[in-house]
């Protein structure tokens, strides 16, 4: 049950007057579904769904040294990033373990200065935070001409995820951005659109953790509960629902995304788990860098593969995973796919039994189920102009 | 049946007992709405084949959810007799109906001193309650 040294979003009050059942996750208390995961989770993908998402860490850099500080920090190139670009990135450690994955997108305020927003997850806040410090010694965030800025903004906003094919017509009417033709992994700070907003802006990107279309909303927390409502009010005619964090979790199950604490690790570096794309390794110099470069050389030992199972029991995280009774890997992450009706899984196994195609079996509670490696995604969302 | 005449255990088992022609004591046992509105989003359930042997307090089946998979424990010591093979098929309407379609498994009572580590349904609302803080 939540103590009181768990944390509340600014929707903590709607959630709990609404139906939602509260549940401890990562120091925050959130609801983790509403009504049914399953409805919840299918609505996203044929409609749309708002989830409250502010318990994602938020960390905003500004100031001259704000770009060279970052791409020293960040695996992914930081410096060349254009006004309105967001990349994901991870964050690593001298060995070149996982300390985070995230987002990191450049803005602009309303007098041309540019900041960076780094969206961290809400089990590693502390952690990132600590780790900025350590590597931002006051001499150098001070010095002119090279000064960093930086706050901890997630208590002070709260960010609503709005995903599904249907959130530009949710949206579009709240945001003076035209949303039909931002692309994805790019956003920019807009005004809104609402009396609920009480002229406040927010920030906007076209980015989320779920496989569809859809867009990740920052607003004020004190006005964030206004604009929840308003975008249930809007999205009544196309049957909006408010989504946990249970279907965020099957949601981005079935779009093959890692979560950290599950594929993600200190114990895993970027290359077994397939985000390789994330690490720019010329350039400027972070931690981790050099041990990357000798990973990367190295084979794998494990690599992260999807499972697709034939029964109704689903695999867990700590299954293992057998090739004729030998185990030869391990579940992270496991679940019921609403979307296919199967239970799905991701996990390391060792390369030569990472092919797709692959048969093998997970055990499950003492049981062996058979299982087979799948490409990754489970799940894409239908391409616009495609037949049905 | 109605609640009110059910055995309970602390783990959201209900118990119905009666006794058959033969005279045997026999336990149908299913879970408790408070349960089933905890667990929602059933996707499975595994019941034991007719003949185990089981005992109060120990697994004699899983029913697992989209979010997590949960034992069902035996409220009693005994001998399956006879298990609801409609279930699995009708795990959504499970909890519309926990107490009547909804049974899992009839345990034909081997202890009878079993049955004293029940509730009632009094102290079982009253366990509900306090767990729903």
């Amino acid at each position: 049950m939540p103590n009181n040294t768990t944390l509340h979003t600014p929707l903590y009050d709607w959630h709990v007057a609404n139906g939602g059942r509260m549940v401890e996750f990562a120091g925050w208390v959130m609801p983790v579904q509403y009504t049914s995961i399953i409805e919840e989770h299918k609505i996203t993908r044929a409609a749309v769904g708002i989830a409250d998402i502010s318990h994602m860490g938020r960390l905003r850099f500004e100031g001259p040294g704000a770009a060279v500080f970052l791409a020293e920090l960040l695996t992914r190139r930081v410096a060349d990033m254009a006004d309105g670009q967001i990349r994901y990135s991870l964050v690593t450690n001298e060995q070149g373990g996982i300390l985070d994955d995230v987002l990191v997108g450049r803005y602009h305020n309303d007098y041309g200065q540019p900041y960076y927003v780094v969206v961290v997850n809400a089990c590693n806040r502390a952690k990132i935070v600590e780790w900025i410090g350590a590597h931002l010694p006051l001499q150098r965030a001070e010095r002119p001409g090279h000064e960093v800025i930086w706050t901890d903004v997630t208590r002070l906003w709260a960010m609503l995820a709005i995903q599904g094919p249907r959130s530009v017509e949710l949206l579009q009417p709240l945001i003076d951005a035209n949303l039909k033709t931002m692309k994805y992994y790019r956003g920019g700070q807009v005004r809104i659109l609402h009396p609920a907003a009480r002229r406040q802006g927010g920030i906007i990107s076209r980015t989320g953790y779920t496989g569809e279309d859809g867009f990740e909303l920052s607003v004020g927390a004190g006005i964030a509960p206004g604009v929840w409502e308003a975008m249930l009010e809007i999205g009544k005619p196309l049957g909006i629902v408010p989504t946990g964090i249970g279907a965020r979790d099957t949601l981005r199950l079935e779009a093959g995304m890692p979560l950290y604490g599950h594929e993600l690790s200190e114990q895993i570096d970027p290359f077994q788990a397939g985000l390789g794309f994330a690490c720019h390794l010329v350039g400027y110099d972070f931690p981790g860098r050099d041990a990357l470069l000798e990973i990367k050389k190295q084979p794998r030992k494990f690599v992260r593969v999807g499972l697709k199972m034939f029964g109704r029991r689903a695999a867990r995280d700590g299954c293992p995973i057998l090739a004729d009774s030998k185990q030869v890997g391990q579940i992270t992450s496991g679940t019921f796919s609403p979307s296919l009706g199967k239970p799905i899984a991701m996990g390391y196994v060792s390369p030569e039994f990472a092919k797709v195609g692959t048969e093998l079996q997970i055990d499950v509670r003492g049981r062996k189920e058979p299982a087979r490696v799948v490409q990754l995604p489970f799940y894409s969302r239908p391409k616009k102009g495609n037949k049905k | 049946m109605t609640p009110e005449q059910l055995l309970y255990t602390k783990s959201h088992e209900w118990a119905y007992i009666q006794t058959d022609s033969a005279g045997d004591k026999i336990a149908t046992v299913g879970l408790s709405t408070f349960a089933l509105e905890l667990l929602t989003d059933l996707v499975y359930v595994d019941l034991p084949e007719v003949g185990r042997r089981v005992t109060a307090g120990e697994p004699l089946g899983e029913i697992e959810s989209v979010k997590a998979v949960s034992d069902i424990y035996s409220p009693v010591d005994g001998e399956v007799v006879e298990i609801n093979t409609a279930l699995a098929d009708n795990l959504a309407g499970l909890a519309d109906d926990p107490y009547d379609a909804g049974w899992f498994v009839k345990i034909k009572i081997t202890d009878e001193s079993s049955l004293s580590g029940l509730l009632d349904y009094a102290a079982y609302q009253k366990q509900c309650e306090e767990e729903d803080h």
